[in-house]
């Protein structure tokens, strides 16, 4: 009969104006800026970069090898070299980044950068109240505002992260035992001879240093 | 006691105008009541828009706007300013005068129906014999408002809107008219006050309003359905569709002549169930006559919020309309239903009291009711679509 759908519709809105005061599956809504839901692990958002330690400068894993700001697609990344070394987290001497500069208003949070790394120094992050009232300058994160610690990194990304340090410690051990391998070769074959290094040390040295009168 | 908290308003202005000379008394006492009508009416507005967000969010499964004050109550007070702060933008092309008027003229074609209304006992402004008539000529301006906005825009949407908002307003216009005439022929005044207080009877208790006989019931019915359409509210708000067509009539409206469209669209909502509720709700009429103690103000405003909520349930709840479907209801349905109504008024008034007149004017409607909607509802049997092509 007419008017039949109009008389359910209106049971149905009443039904759901009334659940909505009593039962919390209806009412969905999170009040943001009070109340957050927990980001689920493999969200993200723009990349940040990892550092080893409590110094963030010294312990950043970047070694400036450029791959990310190569592949980059929408090429926000942008990368100096420095002009000396430093040690990298298995003691090897690398250089680091002097500038590492990410353009988040560029960005398009693809993760391909985190992908090519082979370093393990570049990650996504999770935070988005990135809003700034600064346009260009504010967008533009320097390597000092991109830097996170491993620890940050394990309460974001915990199972990925774990994996991460796995693989790494991994690498150390079998750099480390190589290391010792060439090390214990090396000491091997200075006993074996063992008359010519002494004299060969001496020779060098006043070479080297000898100060001009 | 009761009586004195039940004429409050009138005593009040009594005492207020008691200050002034006497020639001045009549002329104080009319701007008194214009002035408390402008102040209550726009106040109400802005509860209604709160109500109305609260309510729609709330059958949305929202929570709907609870930044501003305690339970987002001072939202208004966020709107008025917003809308009075913002930059009053008259396109180049448009009829800057026409542009201009339209909004008031809008505004007060609203206002001027609130002074015929009866809101209490002894609480109405002028106490016109052809008050109804004067009601519904105010009502029929606002169409001419408008369309002046539509017009005078020169954009195709405001133009569209309007179109739409004149031919609709003026079908329903004549629902209007005729599911209220049923009430003057019973009645036989065109008083609104007079109109109240022969509802304004008890018998066991109960009263005599209208809407508890079947052709008030049936009239009652078509009132809010012409009374929804009127005032361009949803299922019936193809005027500003805004899927369809930006804002309607006042897509070329910014800042405070936007706020006036709104204000008048709601007092308009306001005013129409207050006419409502005066011609079948029994106005200012206690439901039972055990509650006659409470004052009439209190009942008549708690019949407009009765009825301001229907209309935001309704709104919650039904999609808008097609054109033609609108038309064809108006003209197929409604139309012949008011016009059946009017017949069985009159049957009504003159097969004398007892309880055949309650069968034979129920049964009628009833048959009516099923049988116009069983035709309108009938699809066309459309087979596949054949093609023959040229040899």
């Amino acid at each position: 009969m007419l008017g039949e759908g109009i008389l359910k519709g209106l049971a149905e809105t009443a039904k759901n104006f009334a659940g909505s005061y009593v039962s919390k599956e209806r009412l969905t809504t999170v009040e943001y800026p009070e109340e957050r839901e927990p980001l689920p692990e493999a969200s993200r958002n723009f990349p940040f970069l990892v550092y080893d330690g409590a110094d963030w400068e010294k312990g950043l894993r970047c070694v400036a090898c450029q791959i990310c700001e190569k592949e980059c697609p929408p090429k926000c990344i942008y990368i100096e070299k420095s002009k000396d070394k430093k040690p990298d987290h298995v003691g090897k001497l690398q250089i680091y980044p002097a500038r590492f500069d990410i353009d988040i208003s560029v960005c398009m949070s693809c993760q391909i950068c985190v992908e090519v790394c082979p370093f393990e120094a570049i990650k996504m992050n999770t935070e988005f109240e990135l809003a700034t009232d600064d346009r260009f300058g504010g967008l533009l994160l320097d390597r000092k505002e991109l830097a996170r610690s491993n620890e940050y990194y394990h309460q974001i990304h915990p199972t990925e992260a774990a994996e991460v340090d796995a693989r790494l410690a991994e690498e150390k051990a079998k750099v480390e035992a190589k290391a010792k391998a060439a090390a214990e070769a090396a000491a091997a074959k200075a006993a074996a001879a063992p008359a010519q290094a002494p004299t060969a040390a001496p020779a060098a040295k006043p070479a080297e240093g000898e100060p001009k009168p | 006691m009761i009586e004195r908290f039940d004429q409050i308003f009138i005593l009040l202005k009594h005492w207020l105008v008691g200050y002034l000379p006497e020639s001045w008394q009549t002329v104080a006492g009319v701007v008194l009541c214009v002035v408390a009508i402008v102040a209550v009416y726009p106040a109400l507005f802005a509860l209604t828009t709160v109500l109305e967000r609260k309510g729609v969010g709330r059958i949305q499964n929202r929570l709907g706007p609870n930044r501003v004050g305690p339970y987002g109550i001072l939202q208004p007070m966020a709107d008025a300013i917003k809308s009075l702060t913002k930059e009053d933008i008259v396109p180049t092309t448009a009829d800057g005068v026409v542009h201009f008027l339209a909004p008031i003229a809008q505004v007060v074609t609203v206002f001027m129906g609130f002074a015929v209304l009866p809101m209490g006992r002894n609480m109405v402004l002028v106490d016109m014999d052809a008050a109804l008539l004067f009601y519904f000529a105010m009502g029929a301006s606002a169409e001419l408002s408008v369309f002046m906005a539509g017009w005078s825009s020169r954009n195709k949407y405001s133009l569209l809107g309007a179109m739409r908002a004149v031919a609709q307003m003026i079908s329903y216009e004549i629902v209007l008219l005729l599911s209220s005439v049923s009430v003057v022929m019973i009645t036989g005044s065109l008083s609104l006050v007079k109109i109240v207080e022969s509802q304004n009877q008890y018998s066991h208790g109960l009263p005599h309003w209208y809407i508890f006989t079947p052709w008030g019931f049936a009239g009652f019915l078509l009132y809010a359905i012409a009374a929804t359409a009127e005032t361009n509210r949803s299922p019936f708000d193809l005027p500003e569709g805004e899927s369809e067509l930006v804002a309607g009539y006042h897509t070329e409206y910014s800042g405070f002549k936007f706020a006036l469209f709104f204000l008048g669209e709601y007092v308009a909502m306001l005013s129409i169930s207050g006419l409502g509720s005066t011609l079948f709700l029994g106005g200012w009429s206690a439901p039972f006559s055990f509650l006659t103690w409470v004052p009439s103000w209190i009942w008549f405003f708690g019949k407009l919020f009765v009825s301001i909520c229907v209309f935001i349930w309704l709104r919650g709840t039904l999609p808008r309309l097609r054109q033609d479907q609108l038309m064809n209801f108006a003209w197929k349905f409604v139309l012949p239903m008011c016009l059946l109504n009017l017949f069985v008024a009159a049957l009504w008034r003159f097969m004398g009291e007892g309880w055949l007149r309650w069968v034979v004017c129920s049964a009628i409607l009833a048959l009516a009711y099923v049988g116009l909607g069983w035709e309108g509802m009938k699809r066309k049997q459309i087979g596949r679509r054949s093609y023959r092509y040229a040899d």
